[in-house]
């Protein structure tokens, strides 16, 4: 199939970025997303043309690294499917496709369609961990735990931190993310204890990385490759608000 | 105090006063809604009720500051929380797809705005006696303000109902986000009731608009009629 790209070219942070058009011809709906991309580096490489900059790594939908938005939707139009995952039988033979970066002031431009999503790195540090020693691997069931809050741990520990949930979001808000990483961990004996300041520390870290504040569209949920439910961003306001008013002093 | 401050000013902290006040708001609407309604029940029951509320004196005009102070909050947090997602994405997207959202959710500062104005011209009219002022003035047999003849004769005017039913319709459109999206930024959710959730906004707002819009058009329809004698 031949499709149309328009593809988001941008040298680096400080200068502007532009879009530029080009065609794939030779398109098999067989190939990922990226796979694609890779055939348009080769030739814009025969060619002698600067190859498009993109993330990406495993390309299996584990790491989180691969990102962009495709025609307006981060990660492209199929659900819970990151753009490594995407094929392209997604699309239309003839259809013109707009590839953009994540676009966020908590993500700063690097180059085309990469962005420096070290913000979410920062967020974690500020309070996505524990701080018990708990010693070597317990025996398994060792520590008993309900089956529904393993469950719902687990599923807030899908998250691989793509940051896709900032990318569709109108407000370009990261509480999707940050309210996965803070459930994943309260949800479990060993993270709960310091459940109240983490959820403190992590919303000012989130804050002053200079992510938008949530308006509850939920666009974040919609795209979200691991589908991550927006209640955990209820679970986190909850907790935020319990915080404030009856946790000690931080 | 530090950390109420720290905690009001964080992204979190400015939702919530957003959807507290928000809850004010809507009771207030439920209060006045009730208020109205006694219109149906002719003259006398609606001037009683009217001078009745006059009659709390001091108390009615601490609610009265409370309900200004909670509106001002409202206003203020909300504009902050749409400038600071303004911010947050300095380049703007040549396509972005709404996959979920709706058309209110992405116009409630522009509603929230309109029905502001609307709010203030119907003070104007009906609490402050200045845009009707010959309305205000009348007074009914038992020598207490008319305020059942002042709102039967604004609303015959074509373009006070008319104003007042499309802001009604704004506010549906304002609430029917607004109700489900505060009870989400109070952590009010949970799988098992979400969908109930999420419906209770076009639901309260479908209520709330009907209470409100069948008063200028019973008016119009001279099922609220003007008494004899007046003007
Ligand atoms: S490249 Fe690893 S998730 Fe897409």
């Amino acid at each position: 199939m031949k499709l149309t790209l328009r593809v988001w070219r941008q040298r680096n942070a400080s200068e502007q970025g532009r879009f530029e058009t080009y065609e794939a011809t030779d398109v098999s709906p067989d190939m990922s997303f990226l796979e694609m991309l890779d055939v348009l580096n080769r030739d814009l490489v025969e060619r002698s043309e600067e190859p498009v900059a993109f993330d990406h790594d495993c390309r299996e939908g584990i790491c989180g690294t691969c990102s962009l938005v495709i025609n307006g939707v981060a990660h492209g139009p199929r659900k819970a499917t990151t753009t490594c995952q995407l094929h392209m039988r997604s699309f239309k033979d003839g259809d013109t496709v707009t590839i953009e970066p994540f676009r966020a002031t908590g993500f700063p431009a690097v180059r085309d369609l990469v962005v420096d999503r070290s913000a979410f790195d920062r967020i974690l540090q500020s309070g996505g961990f524990i701080s018990v020693n708990t010693g070597g691997a317990p025996d398994a069931n060792a520590l008993p735990i309900g089956k529904a809050e393993a469950d719902t741990a687990f599923d807030a520990a899908a998250c691989i931190g793509c940051g896709a949930c900032v990318a569709a979001c109108p407000n370009a808000a990261a509480m999707l993310f940050v309210s996965a990483k803070i459930a994943h961990l309260s949800h479990l004996p060993q993270g709960a204890v310091e459940h109240e300041q983490r959820v403190v520390r992590m919303v000012h870290a989130m804050d002053g990385e200079g992510f938008g504040t949530c308006r509850n569209y939920y666009e974040c949920e919609a795209v979200c490759p691991k589908e991550i439910p927006v209640s955990f961003i209820a679970d986190m306001n909850r907790g935020y608000l319990k915080a404030a008013l009856t946790a000690a002093s931080d | 105090m530090n950390w109420l401050t720290r905690s009001l000013s964080s992204s979190i902290g400015n939702k919530l006063l957003v959807a507290i006040t928000g809850i004010g708001l809507v009771g207030f609407l439920v209060g006045h809604l009730a208020g109205n309604l006694q219109v149906y029940l002719g003259q006398d029951a609606f001037n009683a009720y009217a001078t009745g509320l006059r009659e709390l004196g001091p108390l009615l005009n601490i609610l009265r500051a409370g309900i200004v102070l909670v509106a001002i909050v409202h206003v203020v947090t909300a504009i902050k929380a749409a400038r600071s997602s303004k911010n947050a994405r300095p380049v703007a997207y040549a396509k972005h797809t709404r996959v979920v959202s709706s058309g209110n959710s992405h116009s409630m500062v522009r509603t929230g705005l309109l029905i502001l104005a609307f709010v203030l011209f119907h003070l104007a009219h009906f609490t402050w006696g200045l845009t009707h002022p010959e309305h205000y003035k009348l007074v009914d047999g038992e020598g207490r303000h008319d305020a059942y003849s002042m709102l039967v004769l604004g609303f015959q005017s074509w373009p006070v109902a008319v104003s007042y039913v499309v802001a009604m319709f704004l506010l549906g459109m304002h609430i029917s986000h607004g109700i489900p999206s505060l009870l989400q930024t109070l952590g009010i959710s949970h799988p098992k009731y979400r969908p109930l959730l999420e419906k209770s906004g076009p639901v309260i707002a479908v209520l709330l608009v009907a209470g409100f819009v069948s008063i200028p058009v019973s008016v119009l329809l001279g099922i609220v009629p003007l008494p004899e004698g007046v003007l």
